[in-house]
């Protein structure tokens, strides 16, 4: 199971990465995923349903759904911010979350609206901690 | 033990020794977790068991007597090839559940997919799903599932549209976020509207829903409105009573309708006081994880073998459960299959003909009362096999009359319209023969020259 | 036409993909008027020109075809059928050649009143039945499915509320509530809250106290609930829901376990709804059609769907002025051709009949909770109703699982348990016998079950590549709903 060092984890398992490198301006985007840990539990994704670009989303509201033949899991917005890009490749390849689910698999950027926020979500050995272990 | 023995296997001996395997001394025990405050101390109210031979004798003695109709309004008397019950009683396809376990369904599961695909043609749409309830519960999906799209609360509502469709949209949709607007039917052709239609049309429109041919049987045209409602941003949605239409009726996929909902009954399906029928639902592609209803999709097993499952299982109770689509499990299944049988039967040469034949059996009878004075056909525009006819009288004591003639002349108009209260609906099918319709007629004449 | 080399399981084309052009399976009563002319008599543009891809076969490639592909499905009739809260129970064939009887299979809804005596008094007598054998005082047959009923009685639920100028939002909803009861709430427009079963697997009346207020318009249970287990506090909590204005909703979906032992309407149940399809032995027809009659108290009888068939003087009528009544579900009056089913079983079984089935569905269930329970799981030991529930947990340090196992069935002829439902146990194995099943058949699915366990321990690989003798094995889910195709086109071809 991943759990990359340079991200910020939400309970709820998505991740959060801020800044977006295909910006210069670093410090006022998120770029938002679900974690290795969720896609391992929702297995294959079959559809992603993405939120309208604009919209804006307080703190845990669902933003979107993820779907996989058995089940429907929302992904909650781990800050409150306006959505400014989503990802179109999963409309056609929805399986990226479960292949790459911190790279090809990034589903939300958004415009962040109180950076304090920040500090209320995991660090990712907090995240580690947080999840359920393997029943190997 | 009684009649029902033969349903029930347990002997004396099977029960002594299963309950010595479980551990308690009588059958009663096994309720121990009931309290005995609430236990039944007398045996229900209920009348002796029937042995097969005096149920039968019963229920033979039930049966109503055999008329000749003119009815229709929403169920139709078609004929039904012997294959269709023939093969839907293979006990493999009616003593099925739902095809949960796709191995051993593969029979029901190909079934609905032809299904699906047949409705498709029919309706020219892209998906259908496997069934709802029958015609009036299938429009008023369609509304609640236009809803769930646009958001917006007005319904425009054509007035041809069958009463009690309309009543049951009225008692799906919550009043707090939609709203009914009946659209009018110009008295002189029959149709809904379109003017009225028109100037109704705003931002506010979530959907305009409009039946083809509508309850006076007469044709409705689709043409212009599909573009005029999307220009709105609102959805056209149509309803049918009668599917046979469509074997000469150009769909109202060609009409850019968004979503086609109606009644599969006179697809193969018997009469039988008005249930089980047959919900259709068909939509756009784009729409299809919106739609309520099962949905069979084509897949390939292990070893690439094409087969067919359940599939965006996901919209529905069983998953979604407060979020679902609809709360619809059981469907219509084995009546969807009642139409698929019929239309492999009928193929497009059959449909297209028994179509024909019903518009040509109405335009046999609409001459034969042409002459007739006292009586006159309300609208003038073209119908397929329904027509509405006007009575200088009481249609009730025409009706009276007919009925000693073992006839059921038509289906009086004023309970569901109060300003149409002369008027019968009378329908016509490829199963009243021309002597019965002459007959008809005959007997019309003596009743309104004695009148 | 490919080269065929399945055997007896026959790979069976769609209808689309066979027959040919001209090919003629139908005949028509003759042409004894003129045929018209449709372009004279319809506008052309409202013309078709074509159905296009519609099959033409003749009649015995019709026959073959369905014959075939019948041949592929599992029904009651061929075995087994232990679905849990479905009560697959046998189908009386008399009942199918009521239903075939011209008088009634013919008869059009809008028959005069006066045509129809036969028909519409022997719905009336089934309403009286389901009255009598729930404990209700009044009944509607006109939903068409059991999730029909559920929102047919919330809604009329609603009414009632809003009637009394009581306007409330939520709906309580236990853990172990099927699917169709948390989308009617919503349907309906209430907020669903959920009621966590006790450790025991039922719910208990302190929980519902805790969450029951004037804001609350009722709660759905299921009893006996999807554990098989009675709710033994039902009364209670009943008195409870009642005490602050709610109602009480109860699934009637294991009805099987009770008829004649106890009526929910004694134990405080204010609306039920029937499945006819389930209890009262109307097939199952691979998806429906079925019946949800809903059976209320007198206090909601005023909102019941119309038309209601009454009763004056010996002579049967349907009444659609009541004022207060929720409005239609469906056109016209209910399935009737599953009524007619379901009224034929119960004059058959008679009441001693019917309390015989529920003992002896109960006895059964009991009986294969027993013998099992060594080789699976049983996560509430405890007295069953008519159904019992088991997991994979014994079997899960072979890394086997509760689907390898149904699949596994599958080989041995059985159709498997439901699976992963309640969702209140992990990896759930629901198994609900039925009273129809006879010892032998029991034992023969035990041995198999228990072989199958055996099976997990000395060679698990027989069940993960399970099942090997069906006709399309594993088929793959993922790639249906990633890239859905929902019909047959002609590019296809």
């Amino acid at each position: 199971m991943k759990f990359p060092e340079d991200l910020l984890y939400s309970e709820s398992h998505e991740w959060l990465k801020v800044g977006d490198s295909t910006l210069r301006d670093e410090g006022g985007r998120a770029t938002i995923g679900l974690t290795d840990y969720a896609q391992s539990q929702l297995k294959d994704i079959v559809y992603v349903e993405l939120p309208e670009i604009g919209s804006e989303f307080k703190k845990g509201e669902s933003m979107g759904m993820v779907e996989s033949v058995k089940t429907v899991a929302d992904v909650f917005s781990p800050i409150t911010g306006k959505v400014v890009e989503t990802n179109h490749t999963l409309k056609d390849s929805p399986q990226f979350v479960n292949e790459d689910p911190y790279g090809k698999g990034w589903i939300i950027k958004m415009e962040i609206k109180d950076k304090g926020e920040l500090k209320e979500l995991l660090s990712f050995r907090a995240y580690q901690d947080f999840v359920p272990k393997e029943e190997e | 033990m009684g009649n029902f023995a033969r349903y029930i296997p347990h002997t004396p001996e099977d029960i002594r020794r299963m309950l010595e395997t479980i551990g308690v001394k009588r059958v009663e025990d096994l309720f121990e977790t009931i309290p005995t405050k609430y236990r039944l101390s007398k045996s229900m109210n209920l009348p002796e068991s029937l042995g097969e031979p005096d149920l039968l004798r019963h229920l033979q003695e039930l049966q109503p007597p055999l008329c000749a109709s003119f009815l229709g309004g929403g169920a139709y008397h078609h004929f039904i090839p012997a294959v269709v019950p023939y093969l839907i009683s293979r006990s493999e396809f009616y003593t099925a559940y739902t095809p949960y376990q796709p191995e051993i369904s593969q029979g029901t599961l190909q079934s609905i997919f032809e299904y699906q695909t047949l409705m498709c043609q029919l309706t020219g749409m892209e998906v259908s799903n496997g069934s709802l309830y029958d015609g009036a519960s299938s429009l008023a999906e369609a509304v609640l599932m236009a809803f769930r799209i646009t958001k917006r609360k007005k319904i425009l509502l054509s007035q041809a549209i069958h009463p009690e469709y309309r009543k049951v949209i009225e008692t799906y949709i919550d009043p707090d976020q939609q709203e009914i607007i009946l659209i009018p039917y110009r008295k002189g052709d029959g149709r809904t509207d379109e003017k009225a239609l028109s100037d109704l049309l705003d931002e506010s429109v979530n959907a305009v829903v409009i039946q083809s041919p509508n309850f006076f049987g007469v044709i409705e045209n689709l043409q212009g409105i599909g573009k005029e409602v999307h220009q709105v941003g609102g959805m056209m949605i149509v309803g049918f009573n009668e599917a046979i239409a469509y074997g000469i009726l150009a769909p109202p996929g060609e009409f850019e309708a968004d979503i086609v909902a109606g009644e599969g009954q006179s697809l193969g399906i018997p009469l039988s006081l008005g249930g089980p029928y047959l919900g259709i639902f068909t939509t756009r592609n784009k729409h299809v994880r919106t739609m309520p209803g099962r949905l069979v999709g084509e897949t390939v097993d292990l070893e690439g073998k094409r087969g067919f499952v359940l599939t965006l299982a996901t919209r529905e109770q069983h998953i979604r459960r407060e979020k679902a689509t609809s709360n619809i499990c059981t469907n219509e299944g084995l009546c969807a299959l009642m139409a698929t049988i019929y239309l492999s039967c009928l193929g497009r040469e059959g449909l297209r003909e028994v179509a024909m034949m019903n518009l040509s059996k109405a335009e046999y009878a609409k001459k034969a009362i042409s002459k007739l004075k006292g009586c006159r056909q309300t609208f003038s525009g073209s119908t397929f096999n329904e027509f509405v006819l006007e009575i200088d009288g009481d249609p009730e004591k025409v009706l009276g009359e007919m009925k000693k003639e073992k006839i059921i002349g038509g289906l009086p108009l004023a309970k569901f319209y109060p300003e149409l209260n002369r008027h019968l609906l009378v329908t016509v099918t490829e199963m009243n023969s021309k002597e019965e319709i002459d007959r008809w007629a005959k007997v019309l004449e003596k009743c309104l020259e004695r009148a | 036409m490919k080269k065929r080399d399945t055997g007896l399981i026959q790979d069976e084309p769609l209808i689309f993909e066979q027959g040919g052009e001209g090919r003629k399976g139908y005949s028509l009563p003759r042409w004894d008027i003129e045929e018209a002319e449709a372009k004279n008599l319809i506008p052309s543009h409202l013309l078709r020109e074509d159905l296009e891809g519609f099959p033409q076969l003749s009649e015995i490639d019709v026959v073959r075809h369905f014959t075939r592909l019948s041949q592929w499905n599992y029904g009651v009739d061929s075995g087994f059928y232990p679905l849990g809260s479905c009560t697959m129970k046998y189908n009386p064939k008399v009942n199918e050649e009521i239903a075939r009887m011209s008088g009634f299979a013919n008869l059009h809804p809008y028959t005069p009143e006066d045509l129809a005596q036969g028909a519409f008094r022997l719905m009336y007598e089934l309403g009286d039945f389901l009255a009598e054998i729930t404990g209700m005082d009044d009944v509607s047959l006109q939903p068409a499915a059991g999730a029909h009923g559920e929102l047919t009685g919330i809604r009329m639920v609603k009414a009632c509320l809003q009637a009394r100028g009581d306007g409330r939002k939520k709906v309580l909803v236990p853990d172990t509530a099927h699917g169709t009861n948390c989308s009617t709430s919503t349907i309906a427009s209430y907020q669903m809250v959920e009621i966590k079963s006790n450790e025991n697997g039922v719910i208990s009346p302190e929980k519902v106290a805790e969450q029951m207020d004037e804001e609350v318009a009722a709660i759905m249970v299921t009893n006996p609930n999807t554990l098989g287990l009675f709710e033994e506090h039902l009364a209670e909590i009943a008195e409870i829901v009642h005490r602050k204005g709610g109602f009480v909703y109860c699934d009637g979906a294991n009805l099987n376990a009770l008829m004649g032992i106890v009526k929910l309407g004694d134990l405080g149940v204010d609306v039920i709804h029937i499945n006819l399809h389930k209890t009262f032995s109307t097939p199952h027809g691979g998806g429906g059609p079925g019946a949800g009659p809903v059976a209320v108290k007198k206090e909601l009888a005023p909102y019941l769907p119309v038309p209601v068939i009454e009763k004056d003087r010996g002579v049967y009528r349907l009444n659609d002025v009541r004022p207060h009544s929720i409005g239609k579900m469906r056109a016209f009056y209910g399935n009737f051709g599953v009524i007619l089913k379901a009224y034929a079983y119960i004059l058959s079984m008679g009441s001693e009949g019917l309390k015989r089935a529920s003992e002896m569905a109960v006895l059964n269930a009991n009986y294969l909770m027993k013998r099992l329970k060594d080789d699976y799981h049983l996560p509430y030991d405890r007295p069953c109703m008519h159904e019992c529930v088991f997991t994979d947990r014994f079997q899960e340090k072979y890394h086997v699982s509760t689907l390898d196992i149904a699949k596994r069935l599958i080989d041995y002829g059985y159709h498997p348990p439901t699976i992963y439902f309640p969702l209140v146990v992990k990896a759930a194995l629901m198994m609900e016998p039925t009273e129809t099943e006879s010892k032998e058949s029991l034992d023969g699915f035990i041995e198999t079950m228990i072989t199958i366990a055996k099976e997990a321990e000395e060679d698990p690989d027989l069940l993960r590549q399970a099942p090997q003798r069906v006709k399309v094995r594993r088929l793959d889910e993922v790639l249906a709903a990633r890239k859905p195709k929902l019909k047959w086109n002609p590019e296809d071809r």
